[in-house]
C-alpha cells in the first residue's frame, strides 16, 4: 500500500487547519504584542464569527456564496465593533492593567458565552460551504474550499504584514509596541491604536469562525479550542512576535493534526496545556525567541 | 503571648458563634445550603492567602480543591479507608501538588503566573478526563454507604445527617479560621504583605521571597484541599466537575466579591455569591452571564470587595 495519499491528505487538512489558526492567533498576538494585555474572550470572538456565519445563511436566501460573502463582511464588522466598545467600556477604565484585563476578559467571555447560549440556544449549528468544487488528485478528491480558506489565510496575513511594515498605521503600531510612552511623546494617539489594535485582533479571530464554519459547526462552546491553540502557538512562537507567531501556527496546526491521529484529542489537549506551562516557565521568551536583554 | 489585631480575633470569635447559633434558626434547605457556604468558604480563604495576602492571581486553584476531592475519594473508594484516614490522603495530595506547582509556576511572575496556573489545571482537569475509568470521569463516582459515617475518638458521625455534616463544616471552618489568623496577623503574615506591596524591596531587605511565595502557595493550595476533601467525603461523590476551569474563577469571584487580603472577606463573599448563584440557576441556566459580569464590574468599580472597602473607610484592622 502507497503511504503518499495519507501523506498528502494529512498534510493538507493541517495546512488547512493552520491557516485558520493562523489568523485566530495572530489577533491574539497582535493584542499581546502591541497592548501587553491577555485577551481570554478571544476565543468567543472567533465563536462569534462563526455564529454570524449562520445567521447569515439562515436570513439570506439564494446561493450559498452570497449569505457567506455577506457573513465574511458582517462578522468581522460586528465583532470589531463589539471589541471596540468593550474596550472603551472596560480594559480602558482599568488603564490596562495586565491583571486586571485578564480577570475582566474572563468576565467577558462568560458574557458573551451565555448571550449566546440565550439567543441561540445549545444546539450546534451547520453551515453550507459557499460553493462545491471537487479538486481531483489521482487517489482522491479533496474539496475545493479547504483551498479557498489556505488562500483567504494567506491574502489577510500578507496583507497585515505589509499594512505593518509599510503603512503610517503600521509605523503607529510598533512605535506602541516599542515604547508607549514615547510614542506619545511623538504625537503619536496612543489610546486609539490601543482600540484600535484590539478591534482588529478580534476581527481576524471572526474572519478565522467564518471560514471554518461550513466544515465545522457554529456552537456556543466552540471558542475554546481556538483559544487553547491560540495560546500555545502564540507562547510557543514568542509572546508579541509576529514572524514566530506564524511560524507556530503553521507547525502546530500541522502537527495537532498527526497528534491527533496518533493519540486520543484528550491527550493531546493535555500534551499542549503542559507545553504553554513549560514553556513560560523554562522558556518566556517562546521557543524560536531570542532571550532578552 | 500577646495577640496581635485583638479586634479581629473577637470579630472571629463572634463569626463562629453566630454560625453555631445559625443551624438552630435555619430551615433544613438553608443548613445544607450553609454546610456548602462554610466548606467553599474553607476554599475561598485558601485562594485569599495567595491572592488577597501574597498578591499572586492564580487561574488554576481549581487543581488543588481536585487534589483534595480525588485523593480523598479515590482512597475512599478503592482502598476503603476511614474517612479520618482519606481526609488527611486528600490534604497530603493537595499539598504536595501545590508544593510541585508552586515550584514551577513561581519562576515566573503576573500574567505568565496566572496563565501557567490555568494551563497546569487545564491539564490536571484533562488528566482526571483521560483516566476516566479510574476517576470516574465527568460521569464521577460514588462513594458506597460504608462511607458515610466514622467514628473518630468514640464521636460517631453520620455524613448522611444535615446537623452533623453542619457542624462538622464548621469545625473545619473553624480551625483553618484561626490558624489563617496565626498565620496572617502574625511576622509570616508580614512577609506576605510586603511581597504583595514590593517583592524587590522584600528581597533587598535580606528575605528569600521565593521561599516566601512558595509557603504562601503551598498553605493556599492544601487549604483548598482541606475543602475538597471535605466536600468529596461529605457528599459522598467525587467528580471531574470539582477540577473544572469554573471553580477556580469560582474561588476568584469569592474572594474578590468578599474583599482579598481581609480574613472574613472570602466568608462574606462565599455567602453571598452561593446564596444568589443557588437562586438564579433556578431561573435560568446560563446563570454564569451574572458570573461575568460580576467579575467586569468587580474589576471596574469594585477591586477591593466588600470588607476592603469598609476596611479602607472605617475599620483599619479588618485585614
Amino acid at each position: 500500500m502507497d503511504i503518499a495519499p495519507y501523506l498528502l491528505l494529512a498534510t493538507l487538512e493541517g495546512l488547512v487547519q493552520a491557516s485558520v489558526l493562523m489568523l485566530t492567533a495572530l489577533g491574539l498576538s497582535l493584542v499581546f504584542g502591541v497592548m501587553r494585555v491577555v485577551n481570554v474572550a478571544h476565543g468567543e470572538f472567533f465563536m462569534l464569527g462563526a455564529v454570524a456565519a449562520w445567521v447569515c445563511a439562515s436570513l439570506i436566501p439564494g446561493p450559498p456564496y452570497v449569505p457567506f460573502i455577506a457573513a465574511l463582511l458582517v462578522a468581522p464588522l460586528f465583532v470589531g465593533a463589539l471589541a471596540w466598545a468593550s474596550d472603551w467600556a472596560i480594559l480602558k477604565r482599568i488603564d490596562y492593567n495586565p491583571e486586571a484585563t485578564i480577570v475582566s476578559t474572563i468576565g467577558l467571555m462568560y458574557i458573551i458565552q451565555q448571550m449566546t447560549l440565550i439567543t441561540f440556544g445549545p444546539d450546534a449549528q451547520a453551515v453550507e460551504a459557499p460553493f462545491y468544487y471537487t479538486v481531483r488528485f489521482p487517489w482522491f478528491g479533496y474539496s475545493g474550499y479547504k483551498f479557498f480558506i489556505i488562500a483567504v489565510a494567506v491574502v489577510l496575513v500578507g496583507g497585515l504584514l505589509y499594512l505593518l511594515r509599510h503603512s503610517k498605521v503600521g509605523l503607529y503600531m510598533r512605535a506602541t509596541q516599542l515604547d508607549r510612552e514615547t510614542a506619545q511623546n511623538f504625537g503619536i494617539p496612543v489610546t486609539k491604536v490601543y482600540s484600535g489594535v484590539f478591534a482588529v485582533g478580534a476581527m481576524l479571530a471572526a474572519i478565522g469562525g467564518v471560514l471554518v464554519v461550513p466544515s465545522q459547526q457554529a456552537h456556543y462552546l466552540m471558542g475554546h479550542d481556538p483559544l487553547l491553540l491560540s495560546f500555545v502557538v502564540v507562547i510557543v512562537g514568542g509572546l508579541g512576535s509576529i514572524p514566530g507567531t506564524i511560524a507556530a501556527a503553521i507547525l502546530i496546526g500541522m502537527s495537532d493534526g498527526l497528534l491527533s491521529v496518533f493519540f486520543s484529542p484528550t491527550l493531546a489537549k493535555i500534551f499542549s496545556t503542559l507545553l504553554v506551562a513549560l514553556v513560560l516557565v523554562f522558556r518566556p521568551q517562546g521557543l524560536f525567541g531570542k532571550a532578552g536583554r | 503571648m500577646s495577640l496581635r489585631n485583638k479586634k479581629l480575633f473577637l470579630l472571629c470569635l463572634a463569626t463562629l458563634a453566630g454560625l453555631f447559633v445559625l443551624q438552630f434558626l435555619l430551615s433544613d434547605y438553608l443548613v445544607l445550603a450553609f454546610t456548602r457556604i462554610l466548606i467553599l468558604a474553607v476554599f475561598a480563604m485558601g485562594y485569599n492567602v495567595l491572592m488577597g495576602y501574597t498578591g499572586l492571581v492564580s487561574l488554576g486553584h481549581a487543581m488543588f480543591f481536585g487534589a483534595g476531592v480525588y485523593g480523598a475519594g479515590l482512597c475512599s473508594y478503592y482502598l476503603g479507608t476511614s474517612l479520618p484516614v482519606a481526609f488527611l490522603a486528600g490534604i497530603l495530595a493537595a499539598i504536595a501538588l501545590s508544593f510541585l506547582i508552586g515550584l514551577l509556576a513561581l519562576r515566573t511572575q503576573t500574567v505568565s503566573f496566572m496563565i501557567v496556573t490555568l494551563m497546569f489545571s487545564q491539564a490536571a482537569f484533562l488528566l482526571i478526563l483521560y483516566f476516566s475509568e479510574f476517576t470516574g470521569g465527568d460521569q464521577g463516582l460514588t462513594l458506597p454507604t460504608s462511607a458515610r459515617s466514622f467514628s473518630l475518638f468514640g464521636l460517631a458521625v453520620d455524613m448522611t445527617s444535615g446537623v452533623a455534616r453542619y457542624n462538622l463544616a464548621l469545625s473545619v471552618f473553624g480551625v483553618v479560621l484561626l490558624g489563617l489568623f496565626a498565620f496572617t496577623q502574625g511576622p509570616v503574615g508580614r512577609l506576605l504583605i510586603a511581597v504583595r506591596e514590593n517583592e524587590d524591596r522584600t528581597r533587598m531587605l535580606g528575605f528569600d521571597t521565593y521561599a516566601i511565595k512558595l509557603l504562601a502557595f503551598t498553605v493556599s493550595g492544601g487549604i483548598s484541599g482541606v475543602a475538597g476533601a471535605l466536600y468529596g467525603l461529605m457528599f459522598g461523590y467525587i467528580g471531574s466537575a470539582f477540577a473544572e476551569f469554573k471553580i477556580s474563577i469560582e474561588a476568584l469571584l469569592f474572594t474578590l466579591v468578599g474583599g482579598p487580603g481581609s480574613l472574613l472577606g472570602p466568608l462574606v463573599g462565599t455567602g453571598l455569591m452561593t446564596l444568589l448563584i443557588d437562586r438564579l440557576s433556578g431561573v435560568t441556566t446560563a446563570y454564569l452571564i451574572v458570573v461575568g459580569a460580576l467579575l467586569v464590574v468587580l474589576t471596574l468599580w469594585f477591586p477591593k470587595g466588600i470588607l476592603g472597602s469598609l476596611r479602607d473607610r472605617w475599620l483599619p484592622w479588618l485585614k
